[in-house]
């Protein structure tokens, strides 16, 4: 996986922007709830008015000592905040509030899989708090910007890596692996769509070998799909700029999803000097071992511990379990849908199958899903208990989709009831052979090793004359019964 | 009735002597007749205090009153105060007006006290002469051609006309004491975390610290019980019991140790403020108390080390300020980059813009471990020698300022001189210790006060040798000639 494109390494490193899921902002009690009317979650404190100090909000700090247990990494005993300075008119103070030399989570690592189900480990270099800023608006404001600051003061951890991660590929796999370690945490909603995590990447290339080449920043990716494809057009924009002799500028470049493409945005000598310092409003953030250890306690199950009891406990396959397990709320779904359903393997090829594929076309994350996992189980069970044929069971699926209650009632109202008594079955045999009269002589006459294929023909015109609902393995069973014996 | 101390105005009050709202009306006329002289108020709320004014008599009447009940005081107008305008002496804030009283304000109102408006004071408390304000000087009452000293220079003033029997401060590198000093007031600036900042419009955040001025000691007990105290809204307020400032005003001061710095003495001190300074400690010689020589060796180092600092918190503090949500704003900015400039450039007057630019030169890169490391490492030498010096004695006594008021102007070109002003002044703000001024006589006919600094929280300690002076003496009696006239 980690090798090389015409001749050129690449080489990656991410920065993780992870919006936390507290109630309450870093500094200030105000709601952090995404979708608000524009400035109704931003107090005194938030809008930097005179006289205000922050105060830090503790459910913050255990959210990232929670993230540094999860990747292995030393929580800093003493971490400090401090100021880093540039005007914009959504950054309210003037400065925003993050750590710089002393994080309070220090070196970790994360191991991902990499297609070949070979595994790779990415070392994190370190993951720090800071404050969100609010956001500009430059639509609707007849030639002026509109300042949203509902957003300003939500709490962050930047997660960094090493520049571990050798292709595309491997940045996405990082990313998802991270998407599931913070949801199963509960530190984050893990919405992408909603700007709970984004990326920057920076990217360089060399040939092996090499010292590292200058490497650009491309910043505020908020989607895979959008992190894959923006990685390689910069991999292949430097590998062009250096095959045809020119040279790669240390800049940040942004990235645009809808119309794939990308543009610098401002280079080395055009960044800001942040005069970064202590901020004096905070003291220095002390976490003693006691409150590390009552946390490492009550850690939640991680993706890598759901997949192997998804494996043990419900006898999935290895990559089952891994496809199930790595997503929290996919797991969450799968694990409930299982449960309601009685039987988990129907349940697991149903979510990673149909459900999958709906959500997909649909784009729809699976915290949306229409249809609930208990929804899911009550449909499962009918194919279970041989109520309905799996391809009813799509049909009953449908509704479901489409707003119905649950899946008993779909059969009840839509008469879709397997057919399984079986005079009524031999009734419709013996009408399908005697409207064939052609066919069942062909039948009768082939030799045995087309017959199978023949038969097809009479299963599919019984189980059309049952609209469906006939139990296939009754018609089976019937047909050939009826087949064999001559008129 | 304007000649009572605070104390005084308390037992008047609780004693139903006189009403609250008589005192407030009284106070009032006499702000309103004076200020056009003094210049010590920038906004007067007569409508406000006299509400707080009749709320106080109805509670006296009732008798649920608390401690300092009806007594009319005044806010430096660093404290912020919902519904009333609060301009920290700038044009930035001339528009201003919070929705939120600070912590301070909160306090002393729960205490009963009527608020008759707010002081001026040194733009964004930068100056040591008041001579910064937005709102122009306030005068000396001592002297109206010499300056009250800064930033707390409308405050003092006020106390020192007989205006208000007290009023709030804030001191940064020494902005209660030198004007409390210059105009012959007693102030307190107590140790780092106190008293809570949530509300004060902040400076340098963590050398600002607020604290009462008033005319005597027990006063300044007083005040301070009701804005002393933790508050969670300020992570840098500590929380302590705060103990009876006043139970502990009148115990004999027999065996105190008190260190007398030797470079508090040197070159630079006018002879007539070294003498009564050396009188007030022969005072408490008298009484009991014991001179122990001691050496604070790196004194000299922090006017420099301060004017690193506290510019470079400033720099930050200051950036909100940008015309994008409250505040000044150029008219018709032409882009982005204009607005901000634009607006700061018209909102803040020279001496704020001094500061905001060594600070940030200090913060930038290349330059940071020269200024803000370096004045850190001698900030942590100065905090030593004052650990060092406690080890040995009690307290520390010395001047508050090398000289007694100057003439505005007096210092007008050379920033540097103004800054020297506060040699003696600064390390007790470095340190977090805290320290106040009382007056201990005059020179020239103009005040001169004597700083003394305690250990961390041991202001009881230090209102109890100022109480015990002030009951041998009366220099915090006296007032200024054309107000006793």
């Amino acid at each position: 996986m980690s090798g090389t494109i015409s001749g050129w390494e690449i080489v990656i490193g991410l920065e993780v922007h992870l919006q936390l899921a507290t109630r309450s902002k870093l500094f200030s009690g105000a709601a952090t709830a995404f979708g608000a009317e524009p400035n109704t979650q931003a107090c005194a404190i938030d809008l930097a008015l005179p006289g205000t100090l922050p105060v830090l909000n503790r459910a913050a700090v255990e959210m990232a000592i929670r993230f540094g247990l999860a990747v292995d990494a030393e929580i800093s005993p003493v971490s400090v905040f401090e100021r880093k300075n540039y005007f914009y008119p959504d950054l309210p103070k003037g400065y925003q509030t993050t750590q710089l030399a002393r994080p309070i989570v220090g070196p970790g690592h994360l191991d991902i899989e990499l297609a070949d189900g070979s595994a790779k480990r990415v070392r994190i270099h370190h993951a720090h708090l800071e404050e969100d800023a609010g956001k500009s608006l430059h639509e609707d404001f007849h030639g002026l910007s509109g300042i949203d600051l509902n957003r300003a003061g939500t709490p962050l951890i930047e997660i960094v890596t090493e520049p571990d991660l050798a292709n595309a590929e491997e940045a996405v796999a990082f990313a998802r692996k991270l998407h599931g370690i913070v949801t199963a945490l509960g530190i984050s909603d893990g919405d992408l769509s909603q700007g709970s995590m984004r990326f920057d990447v920076n990217i360089s290339v060399r040939r092996p070998g090499a010292p590292l080449g200058t490497r650009t920043e491309t910043k505020n990716l908020n989607s895979f799909r959008f992190m894959e494809r923006a990685i390689h057009k910069e991999v292949a924009r430097q590998i062009d700029v250096l095959e045809s002799g020119g040279r790669i500028v240390q800049e940040t470049r942004l990235y645009d999803g809808d119309s794939d493409t990308a543009r610098a945005m401002r280079s080395k000598e055009e960044a800001n000097d942040y005069r970064y310092f202590p901020c004096p409003d905070l003291l220095p953030l002390h976490v003693d071992t006691a409150w590390i250890e009552r946390l490492r306690a009550t850690q939640p199950e991680l993706p890598d511990a759901r997949r192997a009891r998804f494996a043990a406990d419900y006898g999935l396959s290895d990559y089952d379990a891994g496809q199930l397990a790595g997503d929290t709320a996919t797991a969450h779904y799968f694990e409930a849908a299982a449960q309601a359903a009685g039987d988990a393997k129907l349940a697991a090829k149903w979510v990673m199958g149909e459900i999958a594929a709906r959500l997909n076309s649909a784009d729809l994350d699976i915290a949306r899903c229409p249809v609930t996992p208990a929804q899911l189980g009550g449909l499962l069970r009918r194919i279970g208990d041989r109520t309905i044929s799996n391809a009813i069971a799509r049909q009953v699926f449908d509704a479901l989709w489409n707003g119905a209650a649950d899946a008993d009632t779909v059969i009840e109202q839509q008469g879709l009831r397997q057919v399984s008594d079986s005079g009524a079955i031999a009734a419709l045999v013996d009408q399908v052979i005697a409207a064939n009269p052609r066919q069942v002589a062909d039948y009768r006459a082939a030799p045995e090793a087309k017959q199978p294929k023949m038969f097809g023909f009479f299963v599919g015109q019984v189980m059309k004359a049952s609209g469906g609902k006939a139990d296939p393995r009754q018609v089976n069973e019937l047909l050939a019964e009826r087949l064999a014996r001559p008129d | 009735m304007h000649d009572l101390t605070l104390a005084e105005m308390c037992h008047g009050l609780a004693r139903r002597e006189f009403s609250s709202s008589e005192l407030t009306r009284h106070l009032l006329a006499r702000c309103a007749a004076t200020n056009p002289v003094y210049n010590a108020f920038i906004t007067l709320d007569d409508a406000g205090a006299l509400t707080q004014a009749a709320a106080a008599d109805a509670r006296l009447a009732a008798g649920d009153a608390p401690l300092l009940c009806g007594v009319p005081i005044a806010h430096k107008d660093i404290f912020c105060t919902r519904g009333l305008r609060t301009s920290c002496g700038s044009r930035m804030l001339d528009n201003f007006v919070a929705p939120y009283d600070a912590t301070v304000v909160e306090r002393l109102a729960a205490a009963g006290v009527v608020s008759l408006g707010k002081t001026n004071m040194d733009e964004f408390a930068m100056g040591s002469s008041n001579e910064t304000s937005y709102y122009g000087p306030v005068k000396n009452p001592w002297a109206l051609d010499c300056v009250p000293g800064g930033s707390s220079g409308g405050s003092a003033a006020a106390v020192a006309a007989r205006l208000v029997p007290g009023a709030t401060a804030t001191d940064t590198g020494g902005s209660i004491r030198q004007p409390a000093a210059l105009c012959g007031v007693t102030g307190l600036k107590p140790t780092y975390g106190r008293v809570s900042r949530w509300g004060m419009i902040a400076f340098a955040s963590s050398l600002d610290q607020a604290g009462p001025m008033a005319r005597s000691a027990e006063d300044v007990a007083l005040l301070l019980q009701a804005m002393a105290g933790f508050d969670e809204r300020d992570s840098t307020c500590l929380d302590r019991p705060v103990p009876d400032y006043r139970a502990a005003l009148d115990q004999p001061l027999d065996g105190l140790r008190i260190g007398v710095p030797a470079e508090y003495f040197g070159a630079g001190l006018n002879p007539g403020t070294e003498q009564a300074v050396r009188e007030a400690l022969s005072e408490l010689e008298r009484q009991g108390a014991r001179l122990v020589d001691i050496r604070l060796p790196h004194s000299d180092l922090a006017v420099p080390a301060y004017y690193v600092i506290a510019p470079a918190e400033a720099s930050a503090n200051l950036s909100r300020f940008d015309g994008v949500r409250y505040g000044h704003r150029c008219d018709n900015p032409k882009d982005l980059r204009d607005l901000f400039m634009r607006s700061r450039a018209e909102g803040f007057g020279a001496e704020v813009q001094r500061r905001i630019l060594i600070g940030t030169y200090c913060l930038s890169a290349g330059y940071y471990d020269a200024y803000y490391n370096k004045a850190q490492q001698v900030r942590a030498l100065i905090r030593q020698d004052f650990l060092d010096a406690f080890a040995q004695v009690d307290l520390i006594l010395g001047p508050t300022c090398p000289n007694p008021a100057f003439a505005f102007g007096a210092k007008g070109g050379d920033p540097v001189a103004m800054y020297l002003e506060d040699i003696y002044t600064i390390a007790a703000n470095l340190a977090g210790l805290p320290a106040l001024s009382m007056p201990c006589g005059l020179v020239d006919g103009k005040p001169v006060g004597v700083q003394i600094i305690g250990n961390y929280f041991d202001e009881a300690r230090m209102l109890n040798a100022a109480h015990r002076f002030q009951q041998a003496t009366d220099w915090h009696r006296r007032a200024p000639p054309e107000v006793a006239a």
